[in-house]
């Protein structure tokens, strides 16, 4: 009884399970061999921003909060894994002094922006950040305690989605000012660069750098997973219920915000999970990428793949940045006019995003080209086992 | 957290300075008390009748801006002799042309979005970067500036050590007279009464024979052409580029979510507050330290008291 | 399915606009050949594998050419291009014509970063003329370093930076600031009042003058130092606090699209060139005045020159520059750009990037870049609008600093000019603790 209810839990209909499967498939396999080592690290980057949606799509889809700064709590996590390599890199120069990086410093063994803000100590709140275990507590702690806080205050005062957001984006703005301005503390709006080695081993080698991809990738999968856990339990069910009658579910006897707030960390400690691996993937941390608008594109990522699907949100992710990358070369003007266009459309005739539009229409299609194409019977049967049963999808 | 120092200069003053830093100070907040109260009033009107979250605000707060820009242009082209009165033309321009772009979205896309006030977020939001690419697109992305007619520009001094700006002075002028024209306009005025009539049923309104989709239209419109007045008076102390809304909307939202989200009297206290307390806190300290002062109280303070200043009913 | 008329509407208006835009006529031949193949033969002059060929070798131009720093990069952009283009009539470099493979950093530090490894990795581009902001350009630096590429970096900026790969054709701290304060202080100026947006270039470049007031000006002292966030257009508090200090010398570190706001208001205020000018120094010698590094021709243009009349800038370039160089290039901007184009100090200094690289190559015969580096130190560009300039061993360049005051018309008038040309000295020591 217990194993199945995981299984149906973890799996899901068999239209779910494939479309991980697939999606699994896509990133392990197909991306690896397809893309050189410059695309794949891209994909990478990417990946980690999918966190932050995976994120929303917890909040937002299944708890109806809409919160416009999670780009704050990405960015704390990534901002701590920053401080760690950054202090690996000052005793990795410290070591080597008769460098001429280390010439240049008046106080060998601290992160070079500091000596630019003329600061001869460490300042307390890097102390925690020598460790590499404590760093990956505090990745999560930090920015679960931030989120807390901030779930408990406006939560247990019932104050609707609509104020939530401003607040949300208010407080990440907020941010964005304090690291820019706090430069001793944060490198200011340069943010945190110039990394050398995590735990010994060079971070911008080739190795490393698959090594990563592979890292974001796996945990991506796991994080899907998790969503599908929480989704697919009672308490997948109690989130919906809040999402579209929150008195009737206070009038059942649960406490509400308790349940918001707890989505809520969640969310934030993910998307923490994608900045640190940003900062692994990418080499660097701004303060630019903690601001309101990373977190707008973090949530047009997840409205576009499917607010509802965890899978979807990823594939809107890596659709969403390609696209950026890709009309910022050739069409750069036109960009900005194809983001609000997706931007209007998706709210307003696609609240589903793609996952909706891939489950109403592919079955229809499906059903369109076994009536009028003649194919072999083993296939369509292949086919109709893959599809599962399309009800299966809330 | 690093030491923020507060308060280091007042030891230093004199006595008769500090009069005149609080006099000169106090203008100081009156003017961004002014700004701040021009653009939430435009939100505190669509958000109060319509639940409409205008995420577009800033870019039509540029559209009033730019259309001063041009007519400023324009004059100084071809109708030099014009300068000195083409200002409050401008500014009827820019309520205009904001007004109008008001009711083209409105028309075409805020309606169908009604009851789903997170979805007109990021609608909005699309707008916005729509916007900001056009007015790129049409006038460059380099700064551009309004030129002011001569009787804007300087400042009074009433007394020796005492400056107070013109350009303050007719900014606060406008941003009075504005609130006070909407509040009679809806106390008064047949649109008014609609939208009054709207906000307690909307049902019974239109039963009663109330077009409500043109009352909310109506009311959109304004609120956009607020935005473009604001604009317009932005020019007088400030550049335009193609994102210099996007800098106000924050700010805005929380004044109007401060102010109680639905009522007039509760933006003009807590864009006078909020003004102010930045304002005195920039001398001070440091103009960083004193918006994220100001920023972070009023957050805290909305946690603990969300319904904000004066709260027209239970928020849910 | 309806798909909304304004949709489609401003699909359409935003294609045609692009179709609109000229594409700007490329500044290279097509059909080249190369005239000095058989004295710079591809395999000799390429052994890294970077993008040349018999007859054309590709470079890249990273800048923002959308979000908010477009403003000011612009005019990089079209400076580089101007240089390339002039270079490429003249035959190109080692006979080759120079292909631009133009990338936009979209004013976001972390799209620098992915485009610099874009042009090096993939695009194996043999220079990279690009960046503006300090920070864009520390996004891109562990990438040049990574995979030795070479950057030249057109922006008066901090200093406290010299790498290998990295080219830097404007002013660093010192450079900028100790000659300009030296300037004020002759004028008369006692007490400064130190202002600026809040981020590393101004906090350090303040840093350096208040140690050079305090410690080296004999009787000088700092009576403010403030800073407001980028992008901020309130300044009443600041402009009061000055009111009230009083200062001999307002030296003004104001940023980007702020500049407006504060030269906008200060003029409000009633604070203007001529109205300092009739105020006595505390020393009794001269009148007040402003002095900036910030603002160039280019801000002006939206400021509006009757904001700023009368007050000073100090920088190495202004387009009113008399000398037949500089007459010469303007002349050829504004032919290639409009009559109405302006000009300012780091266009100019973008100018001379492809100059330099070009001659460096040449030097080198090759474009490997460690050899184009070993032979860069000592490159000389005569023919630079701002007058000599020499490439110097911590790749920075030796130049002269101007004071310029500005013009009701937004051009400037250059009242005075350091005599000898100022070693550029990017860790200044007694300046930095």
């Amino acid at each position: 009884m217990v194993e199945s209810s995981i299984k149906r839990n973890i799996i899901g209909t068999r239209g779910e399970f494939m479309s991980f499967a697939l999606l699994a498939i896509v990133l392990l396999v197909v991306f690896p061999l397809a893309f050189g080592i410059f695309r794949l690290n891209l994909t990478a980057k990417y990946l980690s921003l999918a966190f932050a949606a995976l994120g929303l799509v917890l909040c937002w889809g299944y708890g109806g909060i809409l919160s416009l700064g999670q780009a704050l709590y990405w960015g704390l996590g990534g901002y701590c894994m920053a401080a760690f390599l950054k202090l690996e890199a000052a005793a990795v120069i410290a070591r080597d002094a008769s460098s001429g990086t280390a010439r240049a410093l008046t106080t060998v063994g601290l992160p070079d922006f500091m000596d630019w803000n003329q600061i001869t100590t460490l300042p307390y709140l890097w102390y925690p950040f020598k460790s590499f275990t404590l760093t990956l507590i505090l990745m999560l702690f930090v920015p679960g305690l931030v989120a807390w806080i901030v779930g408990m205050a406006i939560f247990k005062r019932r104050v609707s989605g609509v104020y939530f957001a401003i607040i949300t984006q208010a407080l990440a703005w907020c941010m964005e000012i304090l690291f820019v301005t706090r430069q001793g503390l944060t490198g200011g709006i340069n943010g945190i660069t110039d990394f050398r080695t995590i735990l010994g081993v060079r971070v911008d080698s080739t190795a490393m750098q698959y090594f990563f991809y592979f890292l974001t990738a796996i945990l991506v999968l796991a994080c899907i997973l998790l969503c599908r856990i929480l989704t697919g339990s009672k308490f997948g069910q109690l989130m919906i219920a809040i999402r579209d009658m929150e008195d009737r579910v206070r009038f059942s006897g649960y406490d509400v915000a308790n349940f918001k707030t707890f989505v809520f960390v969640i969310a934030a400690m993910m998307s923490a999970v994608g900045g640190a691996l940003f900062t692994l993937n990418v080499g660097f941390m701004s303060p630019k990428l903690v601001t309101v608008e990373p977190s707008i594109y973090m949530v047009i990522f997840c409205a576009l793949g499917g607010r509802l699907s965890p899978v979807g949100a990823i594939y809107g992710t890596l659709l969403v940045c390609f696209a950026r990358t890709y009309f910022q070369e050739k069409f750069p003007s036109l960009w900005m006019y194809i983001m609000g266009a997706v931007f209007i459309v998706v709210t307003m005739w696609c609240p589903r995003g793609l996952a909706g539009v891939m489950d109403t229409f592919l079955p229809k299609l499906w059903i369109q080209v076994k009536n009028h194409i003649k194919l072999p019977a083993f296939l369509i049967r292949a086919v109709d086992w893959i599809g599962g049963d399309a009800e299966g999808r809330c | 957290m690093p030491n923020i120092p507060i308060f280091a200069a007042v030891g230093g003053y004199e006595l008769h300075e500090l009069k005149d830093i609080f006099i000169m100070q106090g203008f100081a907040g009156l003017t961004l008390f002014s700004v701040f109260l021009l653009m939430a009033l435009g939100l505190v009107i669509i958000f109060g009748q319509m639940k409409v979250i205008n995420m577009a605000h800033g870019e039509f707060l540029t559209a009033g801006a730019y259309t001063t820009v041009f007519l400023s242009k324009m004059t100084q082209t071809y109708l030099p002799k014009l300068m000195p009165i083409y200002f409050p033309i401008a500014m009827l321009a820019a309520f205009g042309v904001a007004f109008l772009i008001g009711w083209i979205v409105e028309y075409l896309l805020i309606r169908h979005l009604y009851s789903r006030p997170l979805d007109t977020l990021l609608a909005t939001w699309g707008i916005s970067m729509l916007m900001r690419e056009t007015f790129r697109l049409l006038f460059g992305a380099r700064e551009a500036g309004a030129v002011m007619p001569n009787w804007l520009m300087g400042s009074l001094s009433p007394s020796e050590g005492l400056d107070i700006p013109i350009n303050g002075i007719f900014l606060l002028s406008t941003a009075v007279f504005m609130t006070l024209f909407i509040f009679f306009l809806l106390q008064r005025s047949h649109w008014g009464l609609c939208v009054r009539a709207t906000l307690v049923d909307r049902t019974m309104a239109n039963a009663v024979g109330i077009n409500t989709a043109r009352t909310d239209r109506m009311t959109f419109a304004i609120g956009c052409g607020l935005a473009g007045i604001a604009g317009a008076a932005f020019t007088t102390y400030s550049s335009v580029s193609p994102s210099a809304g996007s800098l106000y909307i924050i700010d805005s939202f929380i004044v109007v979510v401060f102010g109680g989200a639905g009522n007039i009297l509760g933006t003009v206290l807590s864009a006078f507050g909020i003004a102010q307390a930045q304002s005195i806190l920039e001398f001070f300290t440091s103009g960083v330290i004193a918006k994220v002062m100001v920023l972070l109280t009023v957050i805290v303070i909305l946690m603990i008291r969300p319904q904000g200043l004066i709260a027209t009913k239970i928020r849910r | 399915m309806n798909f909304s008329k304004k949709n489609t509407f401003a699909a359409l208006a935003a294609l045609a606009l692009c179709a609109a835009v000229p594409a700007g006529a490329d500044e290279w031949k097509a059909d080249w050949k190369n005239p000095e193949l058989a004295k710079y033969p591809t395999a000799k002059v390429d052994t890294t594998g970077l993008a040349v060929t018999d007859n054309y070798v590709t470079v890249g131009q990273l800048h923002s050419v959308t979000g908010t720093m477009s403003i000011s990069e612009i005019g990089s952009v079209e400076a580089e291009r101007l240089a390339i283009q002039q270079i490429n009539d003249a035959g190109g470099v080692l006979g080759r014509q120079i292909r631009i493979i133009q990338e936009d950093g979209a004013s976001d530090w972390p799209t620098f970063n992915e485009k610099a490894k874009k042009l090096l990795i993939k695009d194996k581009v043999a220079a990279v003329f690009g960046c503006w902001t300090s920070a864009s350009r520390k996004a891109v630096l562990p990438v040049f370093e990574k995979e030795n590429g070479l950057l030249y970096y057109p922006t008066f900026y901090e200093g406290l930076e010299a790498s290998k790969n990295v080219f830097y054709e404007g002013q660093e701290a010192t450079q900028q600031i100790i000659w300009g304060l030296d300037w004020a202080y002759k004028q008369g100026c006692r007490t400064f009042y130190l202002l600026g947006s809040d981020y590393i270039w101004p906090r350090t470049s303040n840093k350096i003058a208040r140690i050079h007031i305090t410690r080296y000006l004999k009787g000088a002292k700092v009576v403010g130092e403030d800073y407001y966030p980028l992008g901020n257009t309130n300044f009443n508090s600041l402009i009061n606090k000055i009111k009230l200090k009083n200062p001999d010398c307002i030296y003004s570190i104001v940023v980007g699209g702020s500049n407006v706001a504060w030269f906008k208001q200060l003029k409000a205020a009633g604070i203007t060139g001529e109205s300092l000018a009739h105020k006595k120094n505390t020393s009794g010698i001269g009148g007040k005045l402003m002095l900036t590094i910030s603002t160039t021709e280019d801000e002006i243009l939206g400021i509006g020159g009757k904001n700023c009349a009368g007050f000073y800038t100090c920088a190495k370039y202004f387009q009113s520059l008399d000398n037949p160089n500089n007459k010469k290039f303007v002349a050829a901007f504004k032919a290639k750009y409009g009559k109405d184009a302006v000009i300012g100090d780091v266009s100019q200094a973008a100018y001379e990037g492809p100059w330099l690289w070009a001659k460096s190559v040449e030097k080198a015969g090759s474009f490997d870049v460690d050899k184009v580096v070993e032979a860069a130190p000592g490159v000389v560009f005569e023919n630079a609008p701002e007058g000599y300039v020499r490439i110097h061993k911590n790749h920075h360049l030796w130049s002269r600093a101007k004071i310029g005051k500005m013009l009701e018309d937004g051009q400037f008038k250059v009242v005075a000019e350091s005599k000898d040309l100022i070693e550029p000295n990017p860790f200044p020591k007694g300046y930095i603790k």
